[in-house]
């Protein structure tokens, strides 16, 4: 590669770069700034100690995250497996299709799913009424305001990102490496665990990771059909930077946030040391 | 640092404004941060029709806190504001606030002498009352028996008959006024053992609550998804226009009484705009115009007389004033130390689990399981990382 070149090519990433600098390294330093700091701007760690007391609300939002991310997983693989099997026209359509939902407002999406589990909404009430037509009496689930309905709104919004991913990774496993081993002797569950599966792990983990990371740091999901009835990280943090609950403390709020990153990073480190060979296979998010 | 980062976002702002600025060089921008649904928006066309050259740029907000963090963040700049009394001597305590000039206000004789000098603002020097209201008890007559609201109680929201439908503030300081009022005790109370007795009491409604809302009332309450819930009676009256069913009463224990005032931000450049808005406000037929469609009650005298009479008789939106004399309490602005308990109590609240009721003190195996997880992911970073660098480490022998 010669000078000219390598000038463009700098040329070239600036734009990239001066948007990396101004809204992502400034930001994350500002939150590191911020939850080493007290309101008067000198060094304490009481901010990131004092998060010892949310300990059950980051396990309440880990737990939901992950039993989230595991039923996005179960659901979208075999789809995105099946996608892959289709003629490429069929394909695209089907990818269309999961993307469709992503077109419209995450919030109006949400909203939706609130009157749709109400106890007086679309499911109790098509329920209700079918059944009191056979005589049975029906007091309707209690599906809304529960962690079981912030879980399916996680699963909802974030299905898209776990299909994709995969889906990517397996229309790129060459079918004859699937015919050679069923030609060596491979049952159907054998090329499964032994070919298809870790072939795919890239994906699995980046899906895993657009998935979880969002899922486990939201706040409006919980606020709108968990009712505030569970608190998650997210919430908390919202609370400390809009001073809803009459305290605005930016410190706290960055530390909380500064923690959720560091657990985010190291659950992703470990789980990227499933993915071995990630770098020479391509189509992992790291 | 807060300047620091102010200093950031504003030249973002001002980088994306500057193409905005350039078509509408000699228009003056007013920037006005309401409460959300809290004007008839046809107003605001009205005055900019007779003010061709004042822009206004209507944004709103859904709590007074909300509306605090973001004037103090220096993230935008507004001109008028509209908040709470207890904010406006928040506000007028830490000099946020320009004096108003009252003779550029000429309609502020319409105010009713009852919302002037209020315990907010004194001597009468920043702000012009808005609106003002009570908070009052919502229920839905074709499930809650006629027994249970005969006492006219805010026993009723703990009643635990109406189990998974009773709706309960998103915010602390209306959900705290309610506890401590049903308890005897001051909204504005300064004696902690009385705010966590307040705090014992939400926290046993709390398995009875369906949800902590806030605008989300609106659709609750109209569908009967919802059949109790504490309100604004302005917000109550509308319900009820949609649903019949829906009645409202103010409870004996007494209620908050609540006035939203017009102030101006002391970091203002068009002082003078901000006060012809202000005084466009207290037009008899504007004020009343907003009266109409917001159904809170106004506290312009004249504006009053041009509403329709079947609102302005209604003892709940317009309580006479013995009653509020006797009933009614104005939220203070709380001192800090207060505050940081009443944030603290809320949090509390609001991460127990519905279940429980009440936080056990038996979480001891959460905090074996935290330091384990935190130990072993530690251990697990930490390893990888030495096992990566000698790997590194062989590669380049």
């Amino acid at each position: 590669m010669n000078k000219n070149s390598k000038g463009l090519q700098r040329a070239m990433t600036a734009p990239f770069t001066v948007w990396m600098a101004i809204f992502i390294i400034i930001p994350i330093a500002l939150v590191l700034f911020y939850a080493f700091t007290d309101a008067n701007g000198s060094f304490t760690l009481s901010n990131i100690l004092s998060i010892w007391e949310y300990k059950s609300t980051y396990i309440v939002s880990i737990e939901l995250a992950f039993v989230a991310t595991i039923i996005c997983l179960i659901l979208a693989y075999p789809l995105a497996y099946s996608i892959s099997r289709m003629k490429a026209r069929h394909q695209q359509t089907m990818v269309l299709l999961v993307m469709l939902p992503m077109w419209m407002n995450f919030l109006i999406r949400t909203y939706a799913w609130m009157t749709i589990l109400e106890d007086t909404g679309l499911i109790n009430t098509l329920l209700k009424s079918f059944l009191t037509l056979f005589g049975y009496e029906f007091e309707g689930f209690a599906m809304i305001n529960t962690n079981g309905a912030i879980v399916l709104g996680m699963v909802y919004n974030f299905l898209p990102y776990m299909i994709l991913p995969i889906y990517t990774v397996l229309t790129k496993i060459d079918k004859s490496v699937i015919e050679a081993a069923k030609d060596l002797g491979a049952n159907g569950f054998n090329v499964f665990t032994k070919v298809l599966l870790p072939q795919s792990v890239p994906g699995i983990i980046s899906g895993i990771t657009m998935v979880f990371v969002p899922a486990v740091s939201t706040f409006i999901i919980s606020k709108l059909l968990g009712g505030g009835m569970t608190y998650l990280i997210g919430d908390i943090i919202e609370n400390y930077f809009l001073g809803n609950t009459g305290e605005v403390n930016y410190n706290v709020g960055a530390a909380l946030s500064l923690v959720l990153m560091v657990l985010i990073l190291i659950s992703m480190g470990i789980m990227n040391r499933f993915d071995k060979d990630a770098e020479t296979s391509g189509g992992g998010l790291f | 640092m807060k300047r620091f980062m102010s200093l950031i976002i504003s030249v973002c702002i001002l980088l994306v404004s500057f193409s905005v600025a350039a078509f509408a060089e000699d228009q003056v921008v007013l920037n006005v941060y309401n409460w959300g649904e809290y004007i008839e928006q046809s107003t605001i066309d009205m005055f900019e029709e007779k003010y061709p050259d004042i822009d206004v740029n209507y944004t709103t907000f859904d709590s007074n806190e909300a509306m605090y963090s973001k004037i103090v963040s220096g993230a935008a700049s507004y001109d008028i504001v509209i908040p709470s009394e207890y904010m406006v001597s928040k506000l007028i305590q830490e000099d946020m606030l320009a004096e108003i000039d009252y003779s550029n206000i000429p309609n502020y004789k319409y105010i009713g002498d009852a919302y002037r000098n209020l315990a907010s603002d004194p001597e009468n020097k920043y702000s012009v009352p808005y609106f003002w209201g009570t908070v009052v008890v919502i229920y839905n007559s074709q499930f809650v028996d006629e027994e249970d609201v005969k006492d006219q109680s805010l026993d009723l929201l703990w009643n635990e008959k109406y189990a998974g439908k009773i709706l309960m503030f998103d915010n602390p300081r209306d959900s705290f006024g309610i506890s401590l009022t049903r308890l005897g005790y001051s909204m504005n109370s300064g004696n902690e053992k009385e705010w966590q007795e307040a705090a014992k009491a939400l926290s046993e409604q709390k398995p009875i609550v369906q949800a902590y809302v806030m605008d989300a009332i609106f659709d609750k309450m109209e569908s009967g998804e919802a059949w109790i819930a504490p309100y604004y009676a302005g917000d109550a009256f509308v319900i009820q226009e949609s649903n019949p069913d829906i009645k409202f009463y103010i409870a004996k224990e007494g209620t908050n009484l609540f006035v939203d005032s017009m102030c101006i931000l002391k970091t203002t450049e068009h002082k003078k705009e901000a006060e012809l808005f202000i005084n466009f406000m207290c037009e008899p037929e504007i004020a009343a115009m907003n009266a109409e469609t917001v159904g809170y009650a106004t506290p312009n005298t004249e504006a009053k007389k041009l509403l329709d009479p079947t609102i302005t008789e209604n003892a709940i939106v317009y309580p006479d004033e013995d009653y509020l004399k006797n009933n009614t309490e104005v939220f203070i602005n709380l001192p800090q130390k207060t505050q940081m308990l009443q944030s603290t109590l809320w949090t509390d609240l609001k991460i127990i689990s519905a279940e429980e009721g009440s936080e056990s003190a038996s979480l001891d195996w959460i905090d074996i399981f935290c330091i384990a997880v935190v130990a072993i992911s530690v251990i697990s970073a930490v390893y990888f990382f030495i096992r990566n660098s000698r790997r590194r480490k062989l590669w380049n022998q």
